[in-house]
C-alpha cells in the first residue's frame, strides 16, 4: 500500500527518529511511504490556543497538500483527532499510526524485538478523541521479549495540554510529578506513547528529576529488531 | 458575583502549595470517582440514559419561551406566584419584598448554587435579612466566613479539625471534639431550632416540571424536606434553563442525576410539590424564574449546550486540573469544566478570561457528563472568544502561523532554531530557557531540536 506520511511539526524538528522509524516499519511490512514536503503544522496549536483563522488556514493547507492520497499517517493521536474531527472527511482516510497498522492493516506482529519492561501511557486524545483503543496494547504485546507493565492511573492526563504547559505551568507540573511517581511505582524502563507531544512532557519531567526510565515513542520500539 | 477575581494561573499556584487541601481533594474525588463507576457500570442502557437527557434537555432550549409560560401558567393554577428576575438585583428584590411583607428578619436555606451565584444571601443581610444555611456543609463555609470549592462537596477543603474550630467559635462550646458524631450533632442542634422556629425558607430547584408546575429537589440530608415543608412561606429561585417538558421526564434525570453526582443508585431525598395545598406545607409559595446570563449563553450557539448542566459535578471529580487545585482557583461559584465554560458563557469571556484556558483538553469530562456537553469544544470555542475580546494577539502565534505558512520557512525556522539554541544546551539537555518558556524549564527539562530534522532526513536519504 502507498501511504502518505505526515509527520507533524513536533516530531519533524524534536524528534525526527520517530518519523524514521514510523517509514522503517512501514517499509519492512512491504508499503510505499511517500512524504508530501510541503507540509508543515496540521494547525492544533493554534486552534487549542484560541487563534480559529490561523488553524483553519493551516488545516486547509493541510488538506491541499494531502489531497489525492487515499491513505495518510501520522505518529500522533493528537494531530489525527483535531483533523478528524475539523474535516470529518478524513475518517477512514488519515490514521494515527498504531490505528494503521491494526486496523487498517490488520497486522499486530511487525517482527520487533525490545527486551524492556515498557509502561504505556494511554494519552487523551488517543483515548477520547481519536479513539484508537487498545491497537498500542496489541502491538506492544506482540513485541519479542518485551515486558509490559501498567499504569495506576492509566486513564489520567500527563499535563502537556499544549499552551497549558506554559499557561498554567504550575498545575501542568503537579500533574507530571503525579504521573512520574505512577511510572516509577510501575517498575517501568522505558515509558511509551503514540504522542510525542506527551513524551515530551514526561520526559522533561523524568529528566529534571534524574530518573532513569526512558521515554520512546510507540514507533521506535516497533522499530526495534533482534540484531 | 464578580465572575472571576483573579487569573486562574495565580490562583492555582497559590492552591497548589497548600498540602492539606491537595491531599483532601485528592482523597475525595478519587473517591466519588469510583462510587460513580461503580454505579454507573451497574446500568447497561447509561448511553441512551445520557442521549435522553440531552435530547430533552436541547428540546427545552430550543423551545424555552413556550415551556417558561407553560409552567408559569401551570404554577398560577396551583396556586403558586411567579415573578420574573432578569438579572441577580431584581430576584434578590422579590425575596427581601416577600420577607418584609411578612415581617420575617430570619429565614432558612436550602443549598443552592442559584442563590450562591446572585449573591442572595449578601443582598439579603444588607436588608435586614439574615439567611440561615441548613446544609451541613454550606452551614460549615457559612459559619466560617468561607466559600465554595465543590458544586456537591461545598467544604471539600476543610478537614473535622478545622470544622471543630469554626463550630467552636460560633454554634458550640470548646467541649466540643472533632469526632464526626459530635460535630454533626452540634449542627443537628442549631439547625433543629433554626427549622422550628422559621417563618419563611428559600430554596434553589434542580427541576421545574413545565406540564405541571411541579418543582423538584433533590438532597441527601433531609434539611431540603424541612425548608419545604415546615415554613408557611417558600420562595424558590428557578434558573430558566431548570425546566423539563413533562413529569415523565424525570425519570430520566433522577437516574441520571444521583448516579452521576454522589454515585447513589437513588438520592435520599426527593422532595416534589406543586403550588399550594391547604392540608399541608407552604401556604404562600414563590417562584422566581431566574436570566441572569442566560439568555446569554442561549444566544451562543456553540456554548449553549452548557445550559444542559444538571449540576451534578461529575465533571469536577474526574478532572486533573480540579482535582489538583480544588474549586475556589476558579474564582466562580461553578468551578471544574462545567464553571470554565458556563461562568464566561454567563458573564461574557472578557469578565472571566483565563478560565477557557484552565484545561488540558484530556476530554475528561465530556466522557462523565450524563447530558453529553462537550466541554472541551466549548472551551476551544471560548478561548477563541477571549483571544478576539482581548483585542491584542500574541505575536508568537502570528508569527508561528507565517512560519508554518510555507516549507522553506519552516525549515529555515528549524535550522536557524538549531544555532540559536546552542548555547542554552547542557549534556544535550535545555535547562534553562528565557521567559516564557521558561514556564517550562523551571520545572522540566526540554530535548534540543535534532541535529537533523525528519525532513533532512528524508532529503538524504533521496
Amino acid at each position: 500500500m502507498r501511504v502518505a506520511l505526515f509527520i507533524t511539526c513536533i516530531s519533524d524538528s524534536l524528534t525526527p527518529e520517530v518519523g524514521r522509524s514510523t517509514v522503517e516499519v512501514l517499509e519492512r511490512l512491504g508499503h510505499e511511504v511517500v512524504f508530501p514536503p510541503e507540509q508543515t503544522c496540521c494547525g492544533q496549536m493554534h486552534l487549542n490556543s484560541g487563534y480559529r483563522e490561523e488553524a483553519d488556514r493551516l488545516g486547509e493547507r493541510f488538506m491541499r497538500i494531502f489531497d489525492g492520497f487515499d491513505t495518510i499517517v501520522a505518529p500522533s493521536s493528537s494531530c489525527v483527532g483535531t483533523m478528524r474531527e475539523l474535516h470529518p472527511e478524513l475518517h477512514g482516510r488519515l490514521f494515527e499510526f498504531s490505528e494503521l497498522l491494526v486496523t487498517r492493516l490488520g497486522v499486530t506482529d511487525v517482527g520487533a524485538s525490545f527486551p524492556h519492561r515498557v509502561a504505556y501511557h494511554a494519552t487523551c486524545h488517543s483515548l477520547r478523541l481519536t479513539a484508537i483503543g487498545d491497537a498500542p496494547l496489541r502491538l506492544l504485546d506482540a513485541v519479542a521479549g518485551l515486558e509490559r507493565v501498567e499504569l495506576s492511573e492509566e486513564r489520567e492526563c500527563c499535563g502537556f495540554g499544549g499552551t497549558f504547559a506554559i499557561e498554567n505551568a504550575d498545575t501542568s507540573t503537579a500533574m507530571v510529578i503525579d504521573k512520574c511517581a505512577e511510572i516509577a511505582a510501575s517498575g517501568a524502563g522505558v515509558v511509551t506513547a503514540v504522542d510525542s507531544s506527551c513524551l515530551m512532557q514526561i520526559g522533561g519531567r523524568l529528566s529534571r528529576e534524574g530518573a532513569a526510565v526512558r521515554t520512546m515513542h510507540l514507533a521506535e520500539i516497533l522499530n526495534q529488531t533482534a540484531a | 458575583m464578580s465572575a472571576t477575581a483573579r487569573p486562574f494561573p495565580e490562583a492555582a499556584h497559590d492552591a497548589l502549595r497548600d498540602a492539606q487541601l491537595r491531599s483532601n481533594l485528592f482523597v475525595a474525588t478519587q473517591t466519588i470517582r469510583d462510587k460513580r463507576n461503580q454505579v454507573v457500570g451497574e446500568l447497561s442502557d447509561w448511553e441512551e440514559l445520557r442521549e435522553a437527557g440531552r435530547a430533552i434537555k436541547a428540546d427545552v432550549l430550543a423551545n424555552l419561551d413556550r415551556y417558561l409560560l407553560q409552567f408559569e401558567q401551570a404554577v398560577a393554577d396551583a396556586g403558586g406566584q411567579v415573578h420574573w428576575a432578569a438579572d441577580a438585583g431584581e430576584a434578590n428584590q422579590v425575596v427581601l419584598d416577600v420577607a418584609r411583607a411578612h415581617g420575617v428578619t430570619e429565614l432558612v436555606k436550602v443549598k443552592s448554587l442559584t442563590t450562591d451565584e446572585i449573591g442572595l444571601n449578601a443582598a439579603l443581610e444588607a436588608g435586614g435579612v439574615s439567611a440561615i444555611e441548613t446544609d451541613l456543609a454550606e452551614l460549615i463555609l457559612q459559619l466560617g466566613g468561607d466559600w465554595s470549592s465543590h458544586i456537591l462537596v461545598p467544604a471539600i477543603h476543610r478537614n473535622r479539625t478545622e470544622i471543630r474550630d469554626i463550630f467552636r467559635a460560633t454554634i458550640a462550646d470548646d467541649a466540643l471534639s472533632d469526632d464526626p458524631g459530635e460535630l454533626a450533632e452540634a449542627s443537628r442542634t442549631y439547625l433543629r431550632e433554626r427549622f422550628l422556629t422559621a417563618r419563611m425558607a428559600v430554596s434553589g430547584a434542580n427541576f421545574g416540571v413545565a406540564e405541571t408546575g411541579t418543582v423538584c429537589v433533590v438532597e441527601s440530608e433531609g434539611n431540603g424536606r424541612m425548608c419545604t415543608t415546615l415554613p408557611p412561606v417558600l420562595v424558590t429561585i428557578l434558573g430558566i434553563e431548570k425546566l423539563i417538558p413533562s413529569f415523565a421526564d424525570l425519570e430520566v434525570f433522577l437516574q441520571l442525576l444521583p448516579r452521576s453526582s454522589t454515585g447513589e443508585r437513588m438520592n435520599p431525598y426527593t422532595s416534589l410539590w406543586t403550588g399550594v395545598n391547604a392540608a399541608d406545607g407552604p401556604q404562600e409559595f414563590h417562584v422566581v424564574l431566574l436570566d441572569a446570563g442566560r439568555t446569554n449563553a442561549l444566544a451562543d450557539t456553540v456554548g449553549r449546550q452548557a445550559l444542559h448542566c444538571i449540576r451534578c459535578s461529575a465533571c469536577l471529580n474526574v478532572c486533573p486540573v480540579y482535582s489538583r487545585t480544588g474549586g475556589q482557583a476558579y474564582g466562580s461559584i461553578y468551578p471544574g469544566p462545567i464553571g470554565a465554560i458556563l461562568t464566561p458563557l454567563l458573564y461574557g469571556v472578557e469578565h472571566a478570561p483565563t478560565l477557557p484556558f484552565a484545561s488540558s483538553l484530556c476530554g475528561a469530562c465530556y466522557e462523565v457528563c450524563p447530558v453529553k456537553i462537550d466541554i472541551p469544544s466549548v472551551l476551544l470555542h471560548l478561548r477563541a472568544k477571549a483571544v478576539e475580546s482581548a483585542g491584542k494577539p500574541s505575536l508568537t502565534m502570528a508569527a508561528a502561523g507565517w512560519l508554518f505558512g510555507g516549507r522553506r520557512r519552516f525549515a529555515a525556522a528549524q535550522r536557524l532554531g538549531r544555532l540559536a539554541q546552542r548555547p542554552l544546551i547542557r549534556a544535550g539537555k535545555i535547562r534553562r530557557l528565557p521567559p516564557p518558556l521558561d514556564a517550562w524549564t523551571r520545572t522540566r527539562d526540554l530535548r534540543p531540536l535534532a541535529g537533523e530534522s525528519f525532513r533532512e532526513w528524508w532529503e538524504r536519504r533521496g
